[in-house]
């Protein structure tokens, strides 16, 4: 007998990228189909998840509301001489498995990207730290071997002193509370306290690690932070015409920006948090504005 | 869903919605019915006090702000129509030991008040982007003196009515998820409320759909 799975893969997108949180399977065919049971077509179970895959693919694009569904369902007539190929569809936020559906959690515009991933587009304030994200936080206390920063989550997250490029028990990095850090999460579901560290795996900092002398830190909503870091991002490439500066982007929605002045700092930071809700010609028109002195 | 009689009518007063209003709270709402006004703000997933977490879900919490004084008693029962209803839709196992928390702000009473509500309280938590299994509504019927059905009754109609009935409907199966009543009514006038409420919530979930198509529609 052949099975097919149905590969359910929740993963968070920056846009183009894919790190694995949750994954798991489940038969698409019931292993315990008796091979006596001759009705029990297996490929009939194979159709069905293609089938939803039609029906997502149909709605690439559409908005859609909490509620909606994607039933796996069997069709009347299977060609016997099909091949049972195993088909996945990989979800992302939004999209939840419940049963042998795949139920619309949140509100947004469905997006597809080659060759079997789909997930829920939507505007969004709160953060909802995810494994391998990197983020803009705080440090708020200082407490024997563990700092604890808060990131704009429902818990703080714990960042240990080892987790600097080049610490030491004897070499300790040099972190205050009141620090800017930029970190990734190593440890991030809804079970546990989320852990950051300030290394990737091989030990290097990779542009992570303590920052902020100068500068100011505030905050725009999740999309905006996931457009400025998607390859090819039109907001950058606008902002890029305007004066020369420094941006770290978390991806909690906290950006960091430094210029040469502080006139040029607050210009850069009230352009990006009010150019959120813009269109693309809007935005360029606003910018093309302040470039001209006239803001 | 059960059938309508012919004698009742299914028309709600004009309503309205904005969504995203206020810049501090995650999401914001504002629903109109007729001249029932309510602004509704949702906060989460958020802190929550060690005394009030849960271990396996999060603790949502529910204010209603009357238009003048403080909350009392009256509110509190209006909060727990709502906190029921919204604790059934969202799935709270999702954020564990986090505080969901659902502010409405009476802005002006003229009738339907726990509809207008629980409509509110539904598109203020879909703007704030948390994780729901279905939407909900809320529509209220009134039986007057003549024992006519009106749905979605002004201040003045309510204060007439023998019978004031209030129910949150669900979206995928047209499903009583709950309700309140005072007054009294006979069992086959019960039935046919509903039924005229499970109509009448069909108007209001296309007019979600309607909203939210148009929040999406601007290519950003």
């Amino acid at each position: 007998l052949k099975y097919s799975f149905l590969c359910v893969v929740l993963f968070t997108p920056a846009e183009g990228a894919a790190g694995c949180r949750l994954s798991f399977l489940f038969p698409v065919c019931p292993s315990d189909i008796s091979p006596r049971n001759n009705n029990n077509n297996p490929c009939e179970r194979s159709c069905g998840v293609s089938a939803m895959f039609s029906g997502l693919k149909d709605k690439v694009g559409e908005v859609l509301l909490p509620g909606d569904e994607f039933s796996l369902e069997t069709e009347d007539t299977i060609s016997l001489t099909e091949r049972v190929k195993p088909e996945k569809v990989v979800c992302g936020p939004g999209l939840r498995r419940s049963g042998d559906r795949l139920l619309v959690c949140k509100s947004g515009v469905l997006r597809h990207k080659q060759p079997n991933m789909f997930w829920m587009d939507s505007q969004q304030r709160r953060y909802v730290p995810a494994k391998g994200e990197t983020i803009i936080g705080i440090v708020t206390v200082k407490s024997g071997d563990v700092f604890k920063v808060d990131f704009g989550g429902s818990e703080q997250a714990s960042l240990s002193y080892l987790a600097f490029e080049g610490a030491t028990k004897r070499n300790r990095p040099n972190v205050q509370v009141g620090d800017l850090v930029f970190s990734q999460f190593v440890v991030a579901n809804r079970d546990m306290e989320p852990e950051l560290v300030c290394v990737d795996s091989s030990g290097r900092a990779n542009g992570m690690g303590v920052f902020g002398g100068g500068g100011l830190l505030f905050t725009v909503s999740l999309g905006l932070a996931r457009r400025l870091l998607s390859p090819h991002s039109e907001v950058l490439s606008d902002l890029q015409t305007l004066f020369p500066c420094e941006l770290v982007v978390g991806m909690n929605g906290r950006l960091w920006v430094r210029s040469s002045s502080v006139q040029q700092t607050l210009v850069i930071a009230n352009l990006l948090q009010s150019c959120d809700t813009m269109t693309a010609p809007q935005r360029q028109d606003l910018f093309r504005r302040a470039a001209q002195g006239a803001l | 869903m059960m059938e309508v009689c012919g004698s009742s009518n299914v028309t709600l007063r004009e309503f309205g919605s904005e969504q995203s209003l206020l810049s501090r709270p995650d999401g914001s709402a504002s629903f109109i019915q007729g001249d029932t006004s309510v602004l509704a703000a949702a906060y989460g997933p958020a802190e929550v006090k060690v005394s009030k977490e849960i271990y396996d879900r999060a603790t949502l919490e529910v204010l209603i702000q009357p238009k003048v004084g403080l909350p009392g008693v009256r509110e509190r029962a209006q909060e727990q129509c709502v906190r029921e209803t919204c604790e059934a839709s969202l799935l709270l196992s999702l954020h564990p030991r986090s505080s969901l928390t659902l502010i409405l702000q009476l802005i002006h009473d003229d009738g339907s008040l726990l509809s207008c509500f629980l409509n509110a309280a539904c598109v203020a938590l879909m703007d704030a982007g948390l994780p729901m299994s279905r939407l909900f509504c809320g529509v209220t019927c009134a039986i007057d003196a003549d024992g006519q059905i009106i749905t979605d009754p002004t201040a003045a109609q309510e204060k007439e009515s023998r019978a004031l009935m209030t129910f949150a409907i669900d979206a995928t199966e047209r499903r009583v998820m709950m309700s309140s009543t005072r007054g009294s009514f006979s069992v086959h006038e019960l039935q046919q409320c509903i039924a005229v409420s499970q109509k009448a919530s069909e108007k209001i979930f296309q007019f979600y759909r309607d909203s939210v198509r148009r929040r999406y529609s601007k290519t950003l």
